[in-house]
């Protein structure tokens, strides 16, 4: 008999589970690996089997164009993955597809919850509480000072600059999977169902969306505008890096808007140039991520990425078992 | 207050001039009196409250969240203002009342002493949401940063009223906020304030630098550009007062200027005090060294009086025996202020002498050939130039002479704030106390926060993060192997500093990703640099 476990181990490249020979979101490609969600630094290309919910999957073959190797599996499905080691995928709230994994192996439950989030969200499966004796969670926005207000607040505040300015539009940067999906959900549950204008980054994602059953109401290329009048009064929608980069210069007049968590932070705006700064993210809150911990309530918390170190204080001071994982790779720039 | 929070937050996410200016006047033509007075002061940096540190809030929040998750969220964010406004606990059960009125908030912000701010305080912040909050510290403890300078203010005012800037300009610096008469005279309610027999300071006229161009001599004269403080002396209605650049009056920390100026005048020139480094041995100036000796005290010794002695070179001549000489061409104002020298006590003022030259680059050999290394270059003026607030192309240029350069190695490195929060943006770097190769140490000699693209940041927040050996708090300590090129402009001996040396305007020049520690400059070579 092994120490507990031990059959499960934190690498720089990613979490390993050593009897089955399987990674986890691992940054580099790998034989067999385990996918929670589709967001590049997690869903990495040239893996030889990928394990993951199927729009996950779809998601990673729109990005790599090839299945290659795809093994899905649905929410609650329970699968032997080898070595007398069982995965269930359990939905995490994040994006679409996105799953918490947890690994059950020797009587001993290990849940890696990917990125997830507890508010609401259209778009998405909500996150499912489940008991678990080791927890890995993220922490991106693992600071006490990020909590983000309720979407319809902020949806508000877009929808306002919009009537306030009407000879401008709005230009709303937004990763291109899942916030940028959520945005547009949300502001047509609000009522606005004027065309969206997007980048034709944007295009293919919201596609596979609607085909998995997420309706976005009427949207359109900017490239394929009549005229830079045609979009004034309207949203438009791109990637992060496009906000400052030639191609708004197309766009007339337009408020520079961007939905992150960071928004929370003025500075973090002001870096980006960002005049209507939407504090929106598919990440969970300081609330969210305490909250979290407190419910699952696991025998031990593994914190992956982030600010990792508030977290860790945080458990300290409740006095719950904790350590930080150094693992690399992970992104936390645009969300 | 809300009102007021909402204009601060809206300025700080805008860039463009001309949006700031039209949120500024639109809000100073819609809130009521004294709030807007008010405001305006907030804006401009006229408010102080000395009960309201920052460590008052840092105390505060300290008590109510636990100082290890305030430290990470502060550094973070870095901002303690926008830090506090975002982790003060909300009462759970709140009292509804009055919203708060700007007025009302810095009444009471007035009436508070350090022992009543720490109770006072927490009623305040119980009543305001996150922005409120943030607006009430920022006023309380000073430092708006929020893009907005004073004369940015001034000409939104003289906008949101149409006014004339220049007029907004004459009566702010003899008024005290919350400016009622000014709201008056420019609301069309009471006729121009009379502020003919008040001291008061009237806005610089300032330069640009010269780029690579050249200028004719017959169109401009060349003037050193003194390295003391810009100073301007008023006096009126019996009074004599000393101006700082920024328009504080400094008039007590050099007191030995008062009773010096017995003329009606208004002058401009440059303080310094009495030493060999510039300007020669007789009736010269010290480096600027010598002078920081006397800046920033509210009372000054009779020893100081006596050994640093100060002193006012002229340059320029605004009011005379209530005459406006600003409209005047500077020849006119040149040929009133030699006039005026025979009626100053020559103890205490002294004419900036012209530069003369056969064409420009006589005129640059001049500047580079200077013996007295403590001038830091010359000062172009067009003949023509009447006196005018602020910058405007063409009048006056500033001709730096090239600064001294030395490669130092990257020691620590430090969070910056606002724009640059969470970014490593403030760099302390040393030179060798001998030989490195000998197992000599390296000695800080200076820290600079310029000099760098936007880009450049990123790289070396990129440097810092991957070099780290040692984290105390905001600082990181890295690794000794990225070298500078700072550039400065003087350096002078300091016991402040273990190297005892101090420079003068440091900044990054370049950044020498090839260049290996080890070649980089020793403490000798910098030290022979000292000319004090």
């Amino acid at each position: 008999m092994s120490a507990p476990f031990s059959w499960i181990r934190p690498e720089p490249q990613g979490i390993y589970i050593a009897p089955a020979d399987v990674w986890v979101d691992p940054s580099r490609p790998v034989p067999r690996a385990l996918v929670t969600h589709g967001h590049a630094d997690h869903a990495r290309g040239g893996h030889g089997q990928t394990i993951a919910t199927p729009a996950t999957l779809a998601i990673m073959e729109l990005r790599y164009n090839t299945r290659e190797g795809a093994s899905p599996v649905a929410y609650g499905e329970s699968v032997c993955i080898g070595g007398d080691v069982t995965a269930t995928f359990l939905p995490a709230g994040h994006v679409l597809g996105s799953a918490q994994i947890l690994l059950e192996h020797a009587g001993e439950r290990v849940i890696i919850t990917g990125d997830y989030k507890r508010a609401p969200d259209p778009t998405c499966t909500p996150f499912a509480v489940t008991p678990c004796d080791i927890f890995i969670t993220e922490a991106t926005f693992g600071l006490p000072v990020f909590t983000h207000p309720p979407i319809r607040e902020e949806i508000s505040k877009l929808l306002k600059s919009l009537t306030d300015e009407p000879e401008s539009c709005v230009l709303v940067g937004a990763y291109a999977l899942g916030k940028a999906q959520r945005v547009i959900a949300e502001l047509r549950a609000s009522g606005h169902h004027d065309t969206i204008w997007l980048h034709g980054a944007m295009e293919a994602m919201c596609r596979l969306y609607e085909q998995h059953g997420v309706a976005l109401g009427d949207l359109r290329l900017v490239s394929d505008a009549p005229s830079k009048e045609a979009l004034r009064g309207s949203i438009v929608i791109a990637p992060p890096s496009a906000l400052n980069d030639r191609w708004s210069r197309r766009l007339p007049d337009p408020v520079t808007a961007m939905a992150s968590g960071w928004m929370r932070v003025r500075g973090r705006a002001r870096q980006r140039g960002v005049e209507l700064p939407l504090v929106i993210s598919d990440h969970a809150d300081w609330n969210e991520l305490t909250q979290t911990i407190a419910e699952v309530n696991p025998h031990e918390t593994w914190i992956t990425h982030g600010r990792e170190e508030a977290l860790l204080r945080w458990c300290e001071l409740g006095q719950r078992r904790a350590r930080a994982l150094a693992l690399v790779g992970y992104e936390d720039e645009d969300d | 207050m809300e009102e007021f929070a909402a204009l601060l937050d809206a300025l700080v996410y805008t860039t463009s001039r001309n949006r700031k200016l039209t949120l500024i006047a639109t809000y100073l033509r819609a809130a009521p009196d004294p709030d807007r007075g008010w405001a305006l002061a907030g804006l401009t940096g006229g408010l102080d409250f000395p009960a309201v540190k920052s460590s008052t809030i840092r105390n505060l929040m300290m008590e109510r969240v636990d100082p290890v998750l305030w430290t990470l969220s502060r550094d973070f964010v870095g901002d303690t203002a926008e830090t506090a406004s975002l982790l003060w606990p909300e009462p759970e059960d709140p009292v509804p009342q009055e919203a708060l009125s700007l007025a009302e908030v810095v009444d009471r912000l007035a009436a508070l002493t350090r022992a009543t701010a720490p109770r006072e305080l927490p009623a305040l912040f119980d009543r305001l949401d996150a922005r409120g909050r943030f607006a009430l510290i920022k006023l309380a403890t000073g430092g708006m940063r929020v893009g907005v300078s004073a004369r940015l203010a001034k000409t939104a005012f003289a906008q949101a009223f149409d006014v004339a800037v220049e007029a907004v300009e004459e009566y702010w610096h003899a008024l005290e906020p919350p400016y009622a008469e000014l709201f008056d005279w420019a609301t069309g309610a009471a006729p121009p304030p009379d502020l003919a027999n008040v001291p008061r300071f009237r806005p610089f006229m300032l330069a640009h630098p010269l780029e690579d161009g050249e200028v004719d001599l017959a169109d401009y004269a060349a003037e050193w550009k003194w390295d003391g403080i810009r100073v301007q002396l008023v006096r009126a209605g019996g009074a004599t007062r000393v101006y700082s650049r920024s328009g504080d009056d400094i008039s007590a920390t050099f007191p030995e200027l008062l009773d010096a100026l017995a003329v009606d005048a208004v002058l401009d020139g440059e303080l310094l005090v009495r030493g060999s480094a510039q300007g020669g041995e007789a009736g010269g100036a010290a480096s600027f060294n010598a002078l920081q000796q006397r800046l920033g005290r509210k009372s000054v010794s009779g020893k100081m009086l006596r050994e640093y002695p100060a002193f006012v070179r002229l340059y320029d001549v605004l009011l005379l025996d209530g005459q406006d000489w600003r409209e005047h061409p500077w020849k006119s104002r040149r040929a009133t202020l030699e006039a005026l020298m025979e009626r100053l006590p020559a103890t205490h003022f002294d004419l900036s002498a012209l530069v003369e030259a056969e064409d420009f680059a006589h005129l640059a050999r001049i500047r580079d050939t200077a013996r007295d290394e403590a001038i830091e270059g010359l000062m172009l003026k067009h003949r023509e130039s009447p006196y005018v607030a602020g910058r405007k192309v063409g009048h006056w240029f500033k001709w730096k002479r090239d600064p001294l350069l030395v490669d130092c190695v990257l020691m620590y490195a430090q969070r910056g704030s606002g724009k640059r929060s969470s970014f490593y943006s403030d760099y302390t770097f040393g030179c060798w106390a001998g030989d490195p190769d000998q197992g000599a140490e390296l000695l800080p000699v200076g820290k600079a926060y310029s000099g760098f693209t936007d880009a450049e940041l990123k790289m070396l927040d990129k440097f810092v993060r991957q070099h780290t050996l040692n984290r105390f708090g905001p600082v990181r300590e890295v690794e000794r192997k990225l070298v500078f090129e700072v550039a400065f402009d003087s350096v002078h001996a300091s016991k402040r500093h273990k190297s005892g040396l101090a420079m003068r305007f440091p900044r990054i020049h370049r950044i020498r990703w090839d260049k290996p520690a080890h070649e980089a400059d020793r403490i000798e070579g910098l030290r022979a640099l000292i000319k004090d």
